[in-house]
């Protein structure tokens, strides 16, 4: 793989912002503030953009689709994805026709990740027992993937009606819509995906991406076993990118204390500090501060894990719209060619241009 | 070795998601027996361990039962009562599980416990003692805080259970995995050890545990603190330091 084949990405959860004045901006305007991000992201050079999926106040990603497909007719070239689907409450069937119409529309740039999310509002929501999840996924991962592989499909499952030599329009050619799976740490979704010869995300939000090398090594050795060919990896992960390393810290800091301040409130965890927001910063999973900062820190994770796709979740909290358009032109006009040419020189030590501590984490646990 | 010193070190686990295969890999590195399941059979589970706790053997549930008179459970918190009430009968069952109304659903039951999910679970398990621990720091601590006994920066792990001797065996586990243990004193101080509770998620060493919890937690009787001379006798035979 060439460093021209790494993609990279950004991903929303359009969350609610806050205009330069503090205020609260409405939903509507998230969203259609969130298609402006997407076009400029098109415009500088971003290969793809992805939308999650939550039911809560304070994100508006929860007809995803229908936003990308805004942004499709709006753009040229920029892949259109979500990360993550959460399959085990979606019907298959939905997702396929959703997509594949995406797909269209955007002349062929739809992609999907597939995932159950960190959160579960949306089982309760469309009248789902949580208990069933392991099940859920797995049986709405067979129907989809067989849809997008090899239609018609006749099939029959436990949580919806069977298909019987079943064509779903529009239609796809087989394996057309690049369709990965993601995880947050679990084992047993990470031979999953394997299992089913999907790419794997890795979704690292907190603490040292070496934590996750393990996971890496057993998807690897998970698709040996399953007789699939090696598969890409990516890594989605939070950050922010400032002309200075400084003005980012400034930015994104009162953003990032209140998310984690309210996570910490509803999960029990500890509340967030500046000495742990900046421990993230040099040893854990936020890409943030200054192009060069951000661009080193990129190149060395991807070669450390062997990542052929990275996403910034691009701006956590209510980060201004103006700062985060700010943010995905430096993201697209320095941050990813930067990340190119640091990585065209297999001989470079990656680790040496990341701020001292980053790597830290990582030699002190090489025994892996 | 000893028969009664290769019985403690045998170690049972059962859930082999981010939690039971890092208890695992530090039991392993620190000469346990360790046998491990997860749901269903032995296979489904095989390459997991052999990649994230090389050294455990992937086993049934029944089988990790048999292995071991030490047994951590660590599934998802929303599927504890999917296994039989009389499974873990005559063991030491150490709670490792932490319920999250985010990864659990709404479980009124575990959200209003007065006494902690623990006591739920010793409710549940009515023939073996549970203890409360291995919960309370981030799951890849277990990797990177394990330190020599008398490190400096060695990490502290809580145990809290109503039973003195078996609360002593699993502070012997946590030292021999590399962890200062301390007595959180009985089964309902695991509230303080539970998300929400005063330590839960932050590396604290023997000293900031042990007055945190001193100051929040409920005790067990004076006399029935875990055996003090006893767990110190039990260590100094620990003869292989975790690394």
């Amino acid at each position: 793989m060439t460093t021209q084949d790494i993609e990279f990405g950004l991903d929303s959860f359009v969350p609610i912002s806050v205009d330069e004045s503090g205020e609260e901006l409405s939903g509507d305007v998230v969203i259609r503030n969130t298609v402006e991000e997407a076009v400029l992201a098109d415009a500088v050079g971003i290969d793809s953009f992805n939308i999650a999926e939550h039911y809560r106040r304070d994100m508006m990603d929860s007809a995803g689709h229908v936003i990308l497909a805004a942004i499709a007719g709006r753009t040229e070239r920029i892949r259109l994805g979500t990360a993550v689907t959460v399959l085990s409450t979606q019907d298959p069937v939905r997702v396929y026709t959703q997509f594949a119409t995406l797909d269209a529309v955007s002349n062929g740039r739809a992609q999907l990740i597939l995932g159950r999310g960190s959160l579960t509002e949306s089982f309760p929501l469309f009248g789902l027992d949580l208990g069933d999840y392991e099940e859920l996924f797995e049986e709405k991962l067979d129907l989809l993937t067989r849809l997008l592989r090899d239609q018609p499909v006749t099939w029959s499952g436990k949580f919806r009606s069977p298909l019987t030599d079943a064509y779903l329009s529009p239609p796809l050619p087989p394996g057309h819509l690049p369709t990965w799976v993601g995880v947050g740490g679990s084992p047993q979704s990470v031979i999953r995906a394997a299992r089913y010869g999907l790419p794997l995300m890795l979704a690292v939000i907190g603490g040292p991406a070496i934590r996750f090398a393990p996971l890496v090594e057993l998807y690897k050795r998970a698709l040996d076993k399953y007789g699939h060919p090696q598969l890409r990896i990516g890594l989605h992960s939070h950050g922010y990118v400032a002309r200075t390393d400084q003005e980012a810290v400034d930015i994104q800091w009162p953003h990032w204390a209140h998310v984690m301040g309210n996570a910490a409130a509803e999960r029990g965890w500890a509340r967030p500090t500046m000495d742990r927001f900046h421990s993230e910063i040099e040893e854990g999973s936020l890409y943030l501060g200054s192009p060069e900062t951000v661009a080193a820190k990129i190149a060395w994770v991807i070669r450390l894990l062997g990542l052929s796709r990275f996403d910034l979740a691009y701006a956590t909290g209510r980060v201004p719209h103006e700062q985060k358009m700010a943010t995905i032109e430096l993201y697209g006009r320095e941050v990813i060619p930067r990340v190119r040419e640091l990585l065209a020189d297999p001989e470079a030590d990656l680790a040496a241009s990341v701020r001292p501590g980053a790597t830290s984490a990582g030699s002190s646990n090489a025994r892996g | 070795m000893p028969g009664d010193e290769a019985a403690g070190r045998r170690l049972g686990i059962v859930g082999a998601g981010k939690i039971g295969t890092a208890v695992a890999r530090a039991a392993v590195a620190s000469g346990y027996d360790v046998a491990i399941s997860g749901s269903g059979a032995a296979t489904r589970i095989e390459l997991i361990v052999d990649v994230l706790a090389p050294g455990a053997h992937a086993v049934t549930t029944d089988d990790v039962v048999r292995h071991a008179d030490i047994i951590v459970l660590a599934v998802p918190m929303h599927r504890f009562r999917e296994l039989p009430r009389d499974l873990f009968a005559g063991k030491t069952l150490v709670d490792a599980m932490n319920y999250w109304e985010d990864a659990d659903g709404v479980d009124d039951e575990l959200a209003t416990a007065p006494r902690g999910t623990s006591a739920v679970v010793q409710q549940r398990f009515s023939s073996s003692k549970v203890v409360k621990s291995l919960n309370h720091l981030g799951y890849f601590k277990f990797e990177e805080g394990r330190r020599q006994r008398d490190a400096p920066d060695r990490l502290a792990m809580a145990a809290a259970g109503d039973d003195a001797v078996t609360v002593a065996a699993v502070m012997q586990l946590i030292d021999r995995l590399g962890f200062d243990a301390v007595d959180a004193g009985s089964l309902d101080a695991g509230l303080a050890l539970q998300p929400g509770g005063p330590v839960f998620g932050i590396s604290h060493t023997r000293d900031g545990l042990s007055n945190l919890l001193r100051s929040k937690a409920p005790s067990r009787r004076e006399d029935d603190r875990a055996p003090a001379v006893q767990f110190r006798d039990l260590a100094r035979r620990t003869t292989k330091a975790p690394t």
